[in-house]
């Protein structure tokens, strides 16, 4: 009896918690391509990114933006739309997460930023600098949403470019679907890590890894 | 063994059945919690099985849905198609996060509710959510033409607002299910007290002890009872005809479920969950504002509601259901099993205030409105 009534506790505590607590899916689809930045000296100085959103958030995100021609965007149009667009990504790291040699960096404020409409797709591209630039063997970017309201893709055709590295530098893309971003986050490391990224987003990152002689 | 020490091993043993629920209700909260804490160390486990499941469906309908629209602007059959992918999207949906499930569910535990109420409950709050989230859209973007940013900054004042309701909610709940709780802790169990008031009315009064139960017929003998349980009677005695407590021996009358306090209980219930509309539905509705088919829009919204109204329904039937098992293996077992009712309606109400606490200091993250 006592073990029944458990069981029933532990019915409605999932019933309450668990189906409330599931996972989110995204609401905005995100294809990116990302170059990463060298100075001449090796050190790496940021990230540059082109996000094109999908259809739906487009039109979300050009609701009540004024034109000349109807369903045509001009750059200068839609240049205070790209500047709440980077003003608002502060709030989340700009979903672009970078470590040298395991230790967080931080990004200053983006530059040269806009948005650009073409075949009714618009694609937000800036430029995301490191505060202090590093010059390291070895480097980690990622780029995700930790709640998954966004679900970020590398594009399929070169999703990523090394600018101005120095030569013998090998890159490296995980890409959420493939399963290696998963297994490599269960590895020792994340715990010693203390797990900075240990949300559920983590599991769709894209991981950009660049090794250098 | 002596009934005195019988009563005392049954009565440890619910006291431990009722602990084992609220640390099991404490870990999960944390656990949940944890999940969510950048410094909680937590790691995300991989997503399989039916959950990876859900997920998966989910986001395919969601992306049909703008090609349909699209597509409905030339060919009016792709409506049907769009209500269809809509009603199964809300389906899926509601069985992800958000949508008042949890709120709901912990709800009808924490009171004495029928399935019939879940159900309406359900329904009720569904539909409010797409009405919200048409009155949004139709305000800011149809007739103000408004930017995303002042459409996204009122979704997240609307998302904070429902945030601190349900906080409030749930301390509302913790407060009323906390003290009859505790009432019930605290009560001596002695035998006489058991034989003469019977499990049944254990339940509701047991802070009043045996002679209690005749309290409608035995003035003398509730008076009497004044002298030594002054603060209780005080507390309880005159208002417990009416209280919702009343509910565990008889089962809710149907002038009880329409009483006072049943439906405005009920509203609140609606209002805090129905108040937060879902984001798919606003993008849903300004894309099909933006392709000129904003009816076709409004339609997949309410279809929209309806499929998730189901999920969270089906879960409500559940949750009731299983409190009904909870409560006759209670009642098969003597005075312990009000501890343990008790109990479960105190950890709900207190999920429903954690829930609302977490979601607005951020730790639990259901879905929250991402503007940029």
């Amino acid at each position: 009896m006592k073990i029944a009534l458990h069981r029933v506790a532990v019915l409605l505590v999932w019933l309450a918690l668990g189906t409330g607590a599931a996972q989110a899916h995204p609401h905005v689809w995100v294809t990116a391509t990302s170059e990463l930045l060298y100075a001449p000296d090796g050190s790496f100085t940021g990230v540059r990114h082109a996000w094109t959103f999908d259809d739906m958030f487009a039109a979300y995100a050009l609701q009540g933006i004024e034109s000349k021609k109807k369903g045509v965007y001009t750059r200068e149009e839609l240049a205070p739309l790209a500047q709440t667009n980077v003003e608002s990504l502060h709030e989340y790291a700009f979903f672009t997460f970078a470590r040298v040699e395991g230790k967080k960096q931080k990004f200053g404020e983006p530059t040269d930023y806009f948005l650009d409409y073409t075949n009714g797709e618009l694609t937000l591209h800036f430029t995301l600098p490191l505060k202090t630039p590093v010059k390291s063997k070895q480097l980690a970017v990622e780029v995700y949403d930790p709640t998954y309201f966004i679900d970020f893709g590398m594009a399929p055709k070169d999703p990523v470019k090394l600018v101005g590295a120095l030569a013998g530098c090998q890159m490296q893309l995980q890409r959420p679907s493939d399963g290696t971003a998963t297994a490599q986050k269960l590895n020792e490391q994340t715990f010693l890590d203390g797990g900075v990224n240990a949300t559920f987003g983590m599991m769709f990152a894209n991981k950009i890894t660049v090794d250098c002689p | 063994m002596s009934p005195q020490s019988r009563a005392k091993l049954l009565r440890s043993l619910s006291i431990g059945v009722a602990a084992v629920a609220v640390v099991l209700a404490v870990d999960s909260a944390v656990h949940v919690l944890m999940a969510q804490n950048p410094f909680g160390g937590a790691r995300p486990e991989p997503v399989g099985g039916v959950v990876g499941w859900l997920l998966e469906k989910q986001s395919e309908f969601y992306r049909q849905m703008s090609s349909t629209i699209r597509a409905a602007r030339s060919d009016g059959s792709a409506v049907w198609t769009l209500l269809v992918i809509s009603f199964a999207y809300g389906i899926f949906h509601a069985a992800g996060p958000g949508h008042g499930k949890a709120v709901i569910a912990s709800y009808l535990v924490a009171n004495q509710e029928t399935a019939r109420r879940g159900i309406v409950l359900s329904f009720a709050s569904a539909l409010m959510q797409s009405l919200v989230a048409v009155v949004i859209v139709g305000i800011c973007a149809w007739l103000l033409n408004a930017t995303a940013k002042t459409m996204c900054g009122a979704e997240r004042a609307i998302e904070i607002g429902s945030y601190a309701l349900i906080a409030a909610f749930g301390a509302r709940l913790v407060w009323t299910k906390g003290r009859s709780f505790f009432r019930t802790l605290h009560v001596p169990r002695t035998i006489p007290a058991m034989a003469a008031a019977g499990h049944q009315h254990l339940h509701d009064h047991d802070h009043h002890d045996h002679d209690h139960h005749h309290h409608h017929d035995a003035h003398d003998e509730h008076e009497h009872h004044h002298d030594h349980d002054h603060s209780h009677d005080h507390a309880h005695g005159h208002g417990h005809v009416h209280d919702e407590h009343c509910g565990h021996s008889h089962g809710p009358t149907p002038d009880q479920l329409a009483g006072p306090g049943g439906w405005r209980r009920g509203l609140t219930a609606i209002f805090t969950v129905g108040i937060r509309p879902c984001s798919g539905a606003i993008l849903v509705l300004v894309f099909a504002l933006a392709q000129g088919l904003f009816w076709a829009g409004i339609a997949a919204t309410f279809v929209m509601g309806l499929g998730t109204a189901i999920t969270v329904a089906a879960i409500a039937i559940v949750a009731v259901s299983a409190k009904g098992v909870a409560r006759r293996l209670a009642d098969s077992r003597d005075g312990g099993g009000a501890i343990i009712m008790r109990g479960l309606e105190f950890g709900a109400a207190g999920l429903v205030l954690l829930f609302g606490v977490g979601l607005l200091l951020g730790y639990v993250v259901t879905e929250r409105v991402t503007c940029f």
